[in-house]
């Protein structure tokens, strides 16, 4: 019969509307009609959708106790294999060339991500062997242009090992493990460990 | 009177790239005849991004955010694609566990293009958006899933050759469980908004006829193609991945017009809740998500040299045959790199099923080809 | 009381000038004074039918609308008003720019002028004019000289295909529609709308066979001529990016919004005049308890569908037969109005637009010769009061309805089925 599928519709899009209303919720149960799937929305800047725990934005770099003791040694592995070459590193390095080092390990002078350019893939995290480096969620970081604002350097990427815990628990805590287990295996030759050179 | 004594002039319409519903920067110039087409050319190339050059420069694994960014609505499935031509290449095994888990999250990604299409189709058809919010809503819900596994809602980088880049974590089974058994009541309710719908009876029924043969010449796949009524299912002709386990049937349609475009996608969808079902309920509790080889490429690629030779991988993606097809000299970086775009080649037919037929009908036949732009320039 | 508030304040202020100023002006500012009205109220209702449409198609596409200028959104009209005002007024390189100009002010201008002659309330008509629903005809459809001038003076593709759509959808429409009103006047034998209205004192004319039949024609010819989904094809979105309003901006592109939705609420007007009473309300003491009785008929769970329905629809024709006099005559007529308006936001929430020639065949080979059919039937209703006429009238409309749809009924409308493999 035509016009019934066009009478349907109507009745489906009339009960999604009656059903955002509280009252109206009351009256499809009462009627014995299907609920509506109410508001789907949020109102964003007062309520906030809650991410996964996985959720990714971009990198931040991470450090143990002090911002100077930064787990990146500066090997630069995840800038050979940033997809789009968004990280630059470059080693702090003294006069003479050589690697200056704070904590035992090298660091990094200059450690910049444009964001703008990086594609929140999450491989520098993969193929980091330090685990220096860890997706963070804060992701409300809009800007009015997209040149010096949204290239981050050192300083703007520093986050704890804390905050990293904090985000993320399930995934510290593996990494946590992995740290342990690393340390152990070169704890016992002890100055081994301090004349393991930095990963090139 | 015909139009020889009327001097009519025919009309030449550019449809896009600035256009509202041309699925992105497509551009059709239409040879209009009044309202009637009569002849259309398409446009492309305004999204080219130089997609397969730069992903024969970075590693394997480097490659694969860059297919997220291809048919963006399935960024699963293309990631699936290409994993599937490197094990291929460099002979990786994949553990049962990952196996089923790739086809959970692929026929979840057929749930969310199926679903978004069929919206799409509608606001192309110029219904106010409702039937497009509707698709959302549920689409949000499964996109919830994949951040929920991978971090990330469209661009998921998550399956690996190998496997999946880190186990599911707790509690997405049972998520992803409910979204399936709460999907058919959102099918229906969109079912009864759409499908006996006159006006969209009207406006689909007829419209676009795409024959057997021409579909099968073209090169047509997916739903498209078996809307044509030519049964051709990757997942049953080629039966990767544990698909060959699943119960499942391939809906065809009779006419191939956008109607049964339309519905084989909804027929789809409901084949896909059950092969969901069942993967979900046969999943091992245990073993590895991602192999040994396989994580030691995910921590450094460039170590992973396949051997010199080729390879063509293949899946069932949303929108038909996802091809990707490599060529390996031994170095770390794909020699070449070339993907076989099913929205692209599916495009090809369209001058064909527009002809004779009214400008809001080419939307529409646009509409049900189910393009993604980033798949088509690449 | 109520009722008559605005009739009263009206010759307050009347009075007061009269005290002081010659009889000859004293005319005048009777005549400005309504036209003021008009000009006041209408930019007001434009703008928050706007507000209103989006919170319903918001709330059936389960969101919650614009929430953000004011509480529930409602300065968000006004913001949207600064923002049209302040926008740049681009006319095309090519375009005529007279034309270009003067077309969304000769759209708006019928628009207004169509409120002059609705009876909004008892005695509250601006002017009682004894062509009104002539008058209504001929200047609504001057609107479709503006859609064809704004197209074709846009020098632009998409607005000359969707100006040629127009026209040729507004005059088909305007058939239908005017063979609509011929069934009314026939019936009350006046072309005064406030005549209509007050010879719906015994009961609205949509609770007859032929004023249903009437009231749908006129109702879905109007939402066509006025370019609303799903009969939207002159300014198709998905297909002409706006149709013939795609070269406009800022205030002048306001001025054509403008002029669709006070066209839409005319349309909405002029229905609720001619078929739902106008202003008659139903009476005080039968329709609580119709209501009532509704309540009851609707959670009764153990009655079937159908039969609830259509105790339903007894209760809404019985609500219908009477009229009250406790609510002003003024807020019956909006809220019928309304309600039509909630009619119409609804179609457009849920449908999808007709294709062009599809739009054509439905004024064509359906409307109008139900419309031709339904002042026969009409006829017939008049010629034997009571019972008989009724019976007849439905049976001559339900059979050609039904013949109609048969013919109508497209070869490719069919159930497929689909063969699922393996």
């Amino acid at each position: 019969m035509i016009g019934v599928g066009v009478l349907k519709g109507m009745a489906v899009t009339l009960r999604q509307f009656v059903g955002t209303y509280p009252a109206g919720r009351v009256l499809l149960k009462a009627l014995h009609l299907p609920e509506g799937n109410g508001i789907f929305t949020i109102s964003y800047p007062e309520t906030k959708q809650q991410h996964a725990e996985r959720f990714r934005y971009f990198p931040f770099l991470v450090y143990d106790a002090t911002p100077d003791n930064l787990r990146c040694v500066a090997c630069r592995i995840c800038e050979q294999e940033c997809p789009p070459q968004c990280i630059h590193i470059t080693m702090a390095k003294d006069e003479q060339n050589r690697p200056l080092k704070a904590n035992g390990r090298t660091f990094p002078a200059q450690f910049d991500i444009d964001v703008s350019i990086c594609m929140s893939c999450r491989i520098c995290v993969d193929v980091c062997p330090f685990e220096a480096i860890e997706m963070d969620n804060r992701h409300e970081i809009a800007t009015h242009a997209r040149g010096p604002e949204l290239l981050f350097d050192k300083t703007e990427l520093l986050r704890s090992a804390e905050y990293f815990q904090q985000i993320k628990p399930t995934e510290a805590a593996v990494v946590n493990q992995r740290l342990v287990a690393k340390a152990a295996k070169s704890q016992p030759p002890k100055p081994a460990a301090a004349s393991t050179p930095p990963a090139a | 009177m015909t139009n020889a004594a009327l001097k009519t002039d025919l009309l030449e319409v550019n449809l896009g790239p600035q256009h509202p519903s041309t699925h992105g920067v497509f551009q059709m110039t239409v040879v209009l005849d009044g309202e009637t087409i009569v002849s259309l050319k398409p446009v492309l190339g305004y999204l080219h991004r130089n997609h397969e050059q730069i992903c024969e420069d970075v590693s394997y694994i480097g490659c694969f955010p860059y297919t997220d960014r291809l048919d963006y609505f399935c960024a699963m499935t293309n990631n699936f694609g290409l994993a599937v031509a490197i094990e291929q290449l460099g002979g990786i095994e994949v553990p049962e566990r990952a196996q089923y888990l790739r086809v959970i999250l692929a026929e979840l990604t057929r749930l969310v293009n199926h679903t978004a299409v069929t919206g799409f189709l509608l606001n192309d058809m110029g219904a106010f958006g409702t039937p497009l919010l509707y698709a959302f809503r549920e689409r949000e819900k499964i996109l919830d899933l994949f951040e929920m596994a991978s971090g990330s809602r469209m661009m998921c980088n998550y399956i690996r050759p190998g496997g999946v880049r880190e186990d599911v974590p707790d509690g997405f089974v049972g998520r992803a469980q409910e979204i399936v058994a709460a999907y058919p009541r959102f099918l229906d309710e969109m079912e009864t908004l759409l499908t006996e719908n006159e006006i969209i009876r009207q406006r689909t029924q007829g419209v676009g006829v795409l024959p057997k043969a021409l579909a099968v010449n073209a090169g047509i796949t997916g739903p498209m193609l078996r809307a044509s009524g030519v049964d051709y299912d990757l997942r049953k002709v080629d039966g990767y991945g544990v698909y060959p386990r699943m119960r499942f049937k391939v809906p065809l349609g009779t006419v191939g017009d956008v109607y049964d475009r339309y519905y084989v996608r909804v027929l789809e969808m409901r084949e896909s809740l059950k092969i969901l079902e069942q993967a979900l309920k046969e999943l091992p509790k245990t073993g590895p998500a991602l192999s040994a080889k396989g994580q030691l490429i995910g921590r450094s690629p460039r170590t992973f040299r396949p051997p010199k030779g080729d390879a063509y991988g293949r899946i069932e993606s949303p929108k038909g045959e996802l091809g990707f097809y490599l060529v390996s000299d031994g170095s770390p970086q794909p020699y070449r790199y070339h993907v076989r775009a099913p929205s692209f080649i599916n495009l090809t037919v369209l001058e064909d099923m527009c002809r004779g037929q009214k400008v809001a009908d080419a939307i529409i036949i646009l509409g049900s080809v189910d393009i993604v732009m980033g798949e088509v320039d690449r | 009381m109520l009722d008559q508030l605005f009739v009263h304040a009206t010759r307050g202020l009347l009075t007061l000038p009269g005290r002081m100023l010659p009889p000859a002006l004293n005319a005048w500012v009777g005549l400005l004074l309504p036209i003021a009205a008009i000009a006041a109220l209408a930019p007001a209702v434009m703008m928050y039918l706007t507000w209103l449409e989006r919170k319903i198609i918001a709330r059936m596409q389960n969101r919650l609308g614009p929430n953000r200028v004011g509480l529930f959104g409602l300065t968000q009209p006004l913001a949207d008003g600064v923002k049209m005002l302040i926008k740049e007024d681009i006319v095309p390189a090519g375009a005529d720019r007279l034309l270009h100009v003067i077309a969304p002010v000769t759209a708006l201008l019928p628009a207004i002028l169509l409120f002059a002659v609705l009876p909004v309330g008892r005695n509250m008509a601006a002017v009682d004019l004894n062509v009104g629903a002539l008058y209504i005809l001929a200047v609504s459809s001057i609107s479709s000289l503006a859609v064809f001038m704004g197209g074709w003076a846009s020098r632009n593709k998409f607005s000359v295909l969707g100006a040629m759509r127009a026209v040729a959808q507004i005059i088909s429409y305007e058939v239908p529609s005017v063979l609509s009103v011929v069934a009314v006047i026939m019936v009350t034998g006046s072309l005064s709308l406030v005549a209509v209205v007050n010879a719906q004192a015994e009961g609205w004319f949509i609770a007859t066979p032929w004023g249903a039949v009437a009231a749908l024609t006129f109702f879905l010819s109007g939402i066509a001529e006025v370019n609303r989904t799903p009969f939207d094809m002159p300014e198709a979105e998905s297909e002409l990016v706006a149709g013939f309003h795609t070269e406009y901006s800022g205030m002048k592109f306001a001025l054509w919004y403008m002029a669709e939705f006070l066209e839409a609420f005319a349309v909405c007007a002029f229905t609720t005049t001619l078929f739902l009473g106008g202003w008659q309300g139903p009476a005080w003491p039968v329709w609580p308890w119709c209501l009532a009785a509704a309540l009851v008929l609707a959670s009764a769970r153990t009655l079937a569908g159908p039969l609830r329905l259509l105790g339903l629809l007894g209760c809404a024709w019985a609500a219908v037969a009477l009229r009250s006099e406790v609510v002003p005559s003024w807020a019956w007529f909006l809220l019928k109005t309304y309600a039509l308006v909630f009619v119409l936001v609804w179609l457009r929430g849920t449908f999808p637009r007709l294709r062009a020639d599809q739009l054509m065949g439905f004024a064509w080979k359906f409307l109008l010769p139900l419309a031709l059919v339904n002042i026969i039937a009409a006829g017939c209703w008049s010629v034997w009061p009571g019972l008989r006429g009724s019976l007849i009238a439905l049976g001559l409309l339900v059979g050609s309805a039904w013949a109609l749809i048969r013919v109508n009924a497209p070869a490719s409308e069919q159930r497929r089925t689909y063969v699922l493999v393996e």
